[in-house]
């Protein structure tokens, strides 16, 4: 038993990425109770606090995706309840799941990353989304990149190519946010990085190349087995795969992230690696790529969970 | 199973925060529980050899015998030689669609139409031309007007599908004055017609009216459904037909499950046979009707401009317009973040048509969450109405999502 007498993973919640929580916090209880780990999958609803002081859960897998998951407030309360818990803590989940806060603080670090803006609806509302609209292109150029500033699995993010598509664009994203991340798109190879930090310090897994079909990498293709393929380690030239690796670790360190996360970043025809978002809950679905990478690198998955659990024990509440 | 936004929207609309008018879902709680709990013990203590066993295709003898009792009550008379049982009406939908539908085959629907019945057309690769109606149901110039366009590209339509009463998703019921009409025009031109009418029962005003069955024996097969008047649990359904189609549909039934289950359909007649059934569907009407009042009175008082809806006189179901330019599908992710959820249109339109519209279904939420999500989902459509009038001078080729960029 490792110690390990009660685990409990959350999953669920109340973001759009339900569903992939729920398939994530499966798959990570099915993997730990073939390990004979005493595992529950949780929902952070009205009866969680009952739930957790029934079960005293020696630790807590947070596999909540979205909002509530992923901007630290679930953690929060985890601190509140003084019960350890796998991953980030809450400020360094506030600073990555804020994409343009995330992106100013890894830039800073040295890391390349789109040039962007940043706004918020009410801009387009006050000062006349033609106005603004025309700008951000002057600024940017095209093509370019939508997505909402929180928020993840590609929900409410499309590319750009046309000044005419942006206002559509902006309703799609404007449809899962407040607040839009506009960013320069980026042509190449689209990989993503996990690092993980088995006791040893944080390493980074071997990268995954991401090809998906002509529809793009959207929610469809992230979570329809056969939809997009994978290649781990991606086919890069050794030079770009020590550059994303030293990329994520970048990133990971410099915001603060603990324990295990997932880095995307598209690698341009020069080898440039460019930073485009961290997640602290990466996804641990059978599609999922920090699950690919781990099983690449030799981790078996529900062993790097059990190990990532033990070390949350002996760390004990942050 | 392909993964999708909408899916993985409907996914939150489950959770109890959420005030889902999405699905059509009975309102179970209001059946007798303990005594229908009583009811299938006794079933199982009493003739657990034949509630547990295996039994015909066609379904068991003596509940084919209660449907007929049923459906006398909107006039049809059959005799239980007639009578398919099937795993919800839905099961009957497919059975159909396997008999008669070949890839590329047309099949006129009203529009918009139940979505079920169009995914059951579509794995059959049916070519669903719609058919429009009005506030008084199916137009019958309309139908007119579709069979001969079909006949004019050289095809014919294997049969026409209708919910008659209480539409889903659109609420309305076909008048009396027009169903002699379409049997007619559909008698004159040799289709057969397909009378889906799960809520035919649960009408708030007078009597059932008259199946379209009852006055085409042999131009109608009928489908029917204990899922909204007893208990969608049990899943036991039927369809009525024409001795050669009836006999088709046996086959079809035996060589899709064999027989259907024998529990179901037990529990099912020994409810009819032993319990108040007439009684419990006044049970529902009322509390239906209560709900569809709260739910009319809501959006009269909340909704902004331009929202227009149907006034559905029974039924589960509400079918409302949204302002120009507002596309249902599109705002749901913003509906779901406001905790409130409703079925987007373009489900119930097999080229994907109708974003303009939501259907909401009163039938599962107590009156005071109905209000409750009419209130929050009127303050998402006037932030969409904003939202649209902010972009609108931008989106080329109006503001539908169909404008959105294809991601890469």
């Amino acid at each position: 038993m490792s110690g390990l007498d009660q685990v409990v993973i959350l999953a669920g919640g109340l973001s759009p990425e339900r569903e992939v929580s729920l398939r994530s916090g499966n798959r990570v209880r099915d993997e730990l109770t073939k390990l004979d780990v005493d595992a529950v999958v949780l929902d952070a609803d009205a009866a969680l606090l009952t739930r957790l002081a029934a079960h005293r859960p020696t630790a807590v897998f947070p596999a909540i995706h979205g909002s509530c998951g992923e901007d630290g407030s679930i953690r929060e309360v985890l601190d509140l309840l003084s019960v350890p818990y796998v991953g980030s803590a809450p400020s360094a989940c506030r600073s990555a799941f804020d994409k343009p806060t995330a992106k100013s603080l890894v830039a800073a670090a040295g890391v390349a990353t789109p040039a962007s803006v940043t706004l918020p609806r009410e801009t387009f509302h006050d000062l006349g989304a033609s106005a603004v609209i025309e700008l951000i292109v002057a600024r940017l150029g095209l093509p370019l990149y939508v997505k909402p500033s929180r928020g993840g699995s590609s929900l409410g993010a499309g590319a750009v190519r046309r000044e005419a598509d942006l206002p559509a664009a902006l309703l799609s994203c404007f449809a899962y946010g407040d607040t839009a991340l506009i960013e320069q798109l980026i042509q190449g190879t689209e990989v993503a990085v996990g690092v993980v930090d088995l006791g040893s310090g944080a390493q980074a897994l071997p990268p995954v190349e991401i090809v998906p079909g002509e529809a793009g990498y959207d929610y469809s293709a992230r979570y329809t087995a056969g939809r997009t393929e994978f290649y781990v380690p991606a086919r890069l030239p050794e030079r770009a795969t020590r550059a994303i690796a030293e990329a994520a670790l970048t990133a990971h360190t410099v915001l603060g992230l603990r324990d295990l996360s997932r880095t995307d970043l598209m690698v341009d025809a020069s080898g440039t690696a460019f930073f485009m978002e961290s997640n602290v809950s990466p996804g641990m679905t059978e599609t999922s790529t920090f699950p690919l990478a781990l099983e690449a690198s030799g981790h078996a998955f529900g062993d790097t969970c059990r190990r990532l659990l033990e070390l949350v024990r002996s760390r004990g509440v942050s | 199973m392909v993964a999708s936004e909408i899916r993985a929207l409907f996914a939150v609309a489950a959770r109890p925060e959420i005030v889902s008018l999405a699905g059509g879902t009975p309102y179970v709680a209001a059946l007798p529980l303990d005594v229908v709990g009583d009811l299938v013990g006794d079933l199982v203590s009493a003739q657990g050899t034949t509630a547990l066993q295996y039994c015909t295709a066609q379904g068991d003898a003596g509940l084919r015998e209660r449907i007929c009792d049923v459906m006398a009550l909107e006039s049809v008379e059959a005799h239980p030689d007639d009578v398919v049982v099937t795993v919800g009406s839905q099961q009957a939908l497919d059975l159909l669609a396997r008999i008669f539908i070949d890839p590329g085959d047309v099949v006129l629907a009203e529009a918009p139409s139940y979505v079920g019945a169009l995914g059951a057309f579509a794995a059959y690769q049916a070519d669903v031309i719609h058919v429009a109606m009005d506030d008084d149901g199916l137009i019958p110039e309309a139908l007119e007007q579709a069979i001969a366009a079909v006949a004019a590209s050289g095809r014919r339509a294997k049969f026409m599908y209708t919910v008659p009463n209480f539409h889903n998703p659109a609420g309305v019921t076909l008048a009396a004055s027009r169903r002699h009409r379409i049997l007619d025009i559909c008698q004159r031109a040799g289709l057969l017609v397909v009378e889906d009418n799960p809520y035919g029962l649960l009408g708030f005003d007078g009597d059932p009216m008259r199946a379209l069955r009852a006055e085409d024996p042999e131009g109608v097969v009928y489908l029917g459904t204990f899922s909204k008047t007893f208990a969608a649990g049990v899943r036991v359904g039927w369809a009525v037909a024409p001795p050669g189609i009836r006999d088709k549909l046996i086959l079809a039934a035996e060589s899709a499950v064999l027989c259907h289950s024998s529990f179901a359909q037990l529990t099912v007649r020994e409810y009819l046979s032993s319990q108040p059934w007439r009684e419990q569907i006044k049970d529902f009407r009322e509390l239906y009707r209560e709900r569809r009042d709260a739910t009319i009175d809501a959006l009269a008082r909340l909704m902004p401009p331009g929202c227009t809806w149907t006034k559905p006189a029974g039924g589960f179901y509400v079918w409302l317009r949204m302002p120009d330019g507002i596309d249902a599908k599109a705002m749901l992710p913003r509906a779901i973040s406001a905790r409130v959820a409703y079925v987007p249109g373009t489900g119930f339109y097999a080229d994907g048509s109708g974003g303009q519209f939501a259907r909401l279904c009163y039938a599962f939420p107590p009156p005071d969450r109905i209000r409750e999500g009419i209130r929050r989902l009127a303050g998402v459509v006037e932030g969409e109405i904003e939202l649209r009038q902010d972009f609108a001078p931008g989106l080329p080729g109006g503001l539908g999502a169909s404008g959105a960029a294809p991601r890469t």
